[in-house]
């Protein structure tokens, strides 16, 4: 399996606070890559600084090989990196299944033809199926505002994978989702990983979701990692237990 | 429902003319002009979501170019794209602070920028002929059909409405349209979907801008004299008012919206014993504290308390 992350040395300073300390993993393709740890621990900040929206104060990202260092968060989603945001991410006004052509749209051909093309930009059935994948037909001419949060969450998780991404980082997917719907979301996941060969990394708090889904987990703590291994590892983890419990 | 509504809105447009006064059919080409140039800011505010209060001197940028032009005899179509690809390219690049500043920041750049537009038609004699203005500028005759009297003139104006509110239309419903809306909304998020937002923004401004440029050109033949004042900043907040009024971000709103600045006052101004410009200030204020979607976001609100 070809390695679709890398992540090398890399810093995150915000004045006299190191948040990413030298943190470097690779993450290869189809892989599930969990990524825990205490709140302020540096999950997002990585997340942000991977993903063009922090600028690194060391260190680099390669994806595919290549170094991604210094590209905008819309450039990365072309080059098919996709995410989630830790807060509730779409677009209220817009209704579901606009929401998903808008994830895709930019994907489809030049900007000048989308301005005279269709206006679902081609990407109609696709959103469609995505709907009927995430059970959210009912509500595809609803309002994205006028949702339930779990629902609103699952249309923001289905945004990140209309472009057909390679990579996607979700952050903290699992957070307010209630339990039925909680299943339902592994399950999707779980699908579009094995269907698409999808990469993912996630940032969660659920210690259950990450471990029934994550095929391999990072730690981090204080901005670096202290441990990484296999779920059933990393659950009688020492370090780990310290680390969340203190000691 | 949708398609009855617009068949009688265009057939009271096309009939209101007739039976007016001169000053009545003024005021409707003034309505006309001033619509086009609030459906140009109502997509760079409404649908983008990027403050502007400069849209007032695209109309000026319009209006010179057209009054210039067809003063030394060049025809008004040549003044149409003087000034679509002047405020286009001056949009553009006023859209760069943008990137930068957003909300009330930006409002301040726009509002230096119009500052900036006006100081140069007041002190550039040379080229505009400053507080003086320029006179005499003719109405176009298209194919042989002469627009100088005020009906054929208004309609000439309402072809050119039909002609901005089509491509508006079809702006806002395209992928694009969908791209401004996430601009709006969340600039973050869509960035992170691959919206390429800079290049959006940017164009947020330039295509407002330009549509402003379109109601100028229209402007200058309608007054048939212009002067630097008329292109003030009491002009950008009075668009601003309509697009706001009116509702922002709703494709009706700028009709709406320049039919109550434009239209109202008249027509309260009989009756009212001077008095109308204090009711319609104190009526627009209590629209703005109860509903800051406008008109048309009341209406809406309406129409979702019945369901």
């Amino acid at each position: 399996m070809s390695t679709v992350l890398e992540v090398q040395g890399l810093e995150k300073s915000f004045g006299g606070i190191r948040a990413v300390d030298g943190v470097s993993f690779e993450v290869r393709e189809g892989e599930i890559l969990g990524l825990i740890g205490p709140n302020g621990s540096g999950k997002s900040t990585l997340f942000n600084c991977i993903l063009g929206q922090l600028t690194p104060s060391a260190g680099e990202v390669r994806i595919d090989g290549r170094s991604i260092n210094g590209k905008r968060p819309c450039q990365l989603n072309r080059l098919g990196v996709g995410r989630t945001f830790q807060l509730l991410q779409v677009f209220p006004q817009l209704t579901v299944r606009e929401n998903l052509i808008l994830a895709g749209q930019e994907h489809q051909a030049s900007m000048w033809s989308r301005l005279v093309g269709r206006r679902d930009a081609g990407l109609g059935p696709a959103a469609d199926r995505m709907i009927e994948f995430f059970r959210l037909t009912q509500l595809a001419e609803e309002r994205a505002g006028a949702l339930s949060y779990g629902q609103q969450k699952l249309l923001d998780v289905a945004m990140a994978f209309m472009a057909g991404p390679r990579l996607v980082l979700l952050d903290e997917p699992a957070g307010g989702v209630n339990p039925t719907m909680l299943a339902g979301l592994r399950e999707r996941l779980r699908e579009i990983n094995a269907a698409q060969r999808a990469t993912f990394v996630v940032i969660e708090h659920n210690m259950e979701f990450v471990m029934a889904l994550c095929t391999r987990v990072l730690v981090l703590a204080e901005g670096r990692i202290i441990a990484e291994g296999a779920p059933s590892e990393i659950r009688a983890n020492r370090a780990v237990i310290e680390a969340y419990l203190g000691g | 429902m949708k398609k009855v509504f617009f068949a009688v809105l265009i057939i009271a447009l096309i009939a209101a003319p007739f039976g007016l006064k001169p000053y009545g059919i003024y005021l409707l080409s003034l309505w006309v002009v001033m619509t086009i140039a609030a459906i140009g800011l109502n997509l760079t505010l409404g649908y983008a979501g990027q403050v502007s209060l400069a849209q007032g001197s695209f109309v000026g940028i319009g209006a010179y170019a057209a009054a210039l032009l067809t003063t030394t005899g060049w025809p008004l179509w040549s003044a149409f794209l003087l000034a679509i690809a002047l405020s286009l390219v001056i949009g553009w690049v006023l859209g760069y602070p943008a990137l930068r500043v957003q909300h009330h920041y930006l409002a301040f750049v726009t509002l230096a920028f119009a500052t900036l537009v006006f100081l140069v038609l007041r002190n550039e004699e040379w080229l505009t002929k400053g507080v003086y203005g320029i006179t005499g500028i003719p109405r176009p005759t298209l194919f042989g059909w002469s627009t100088k009297g005020p009906i054929p003139f208004y309609f000439f104006c309402l072809g050119v409405l039909a002609l901005v509110s089509a491509g508006a239309w079809w702006l806002v419903r395209s992928p694009w349209g969908r791209a401004f809306t996430a601009l709006r909304e969340n600039a973050i998020r869509a960035d992170s979907l691959g919206v390429d937002t800079r290049r959006y923004t940017l164009m947020a401004f330039a295509i407002g801008s330009a549509i402003g440029g379109i109601a100028g050109v229209l402007y200058a033949p309608l007054i048939q004299f212009i002067e630097p004042t008329a292109f003030n900043l009491n002009l950008s907040l009075n668009l601003l008012l309509m697009v706001m009024v009116g509702g922002s971000g709703y494709f009706l709103g700028p009709f709406l919206g320049a039919a109550v600045s434009v239209l109202l006052p008249e027509w309260m101004r009989f009756g009212s014993e001077g008095l109308y410009l204090i009711f319609y200030g104190a009526a627009v204020m209590v629209l703005m504290a109860f509903c800051p979607s406008g008109l048309l976001g009341l209406a809406e609100r309406a129409r979702r308390l019945v369901k």
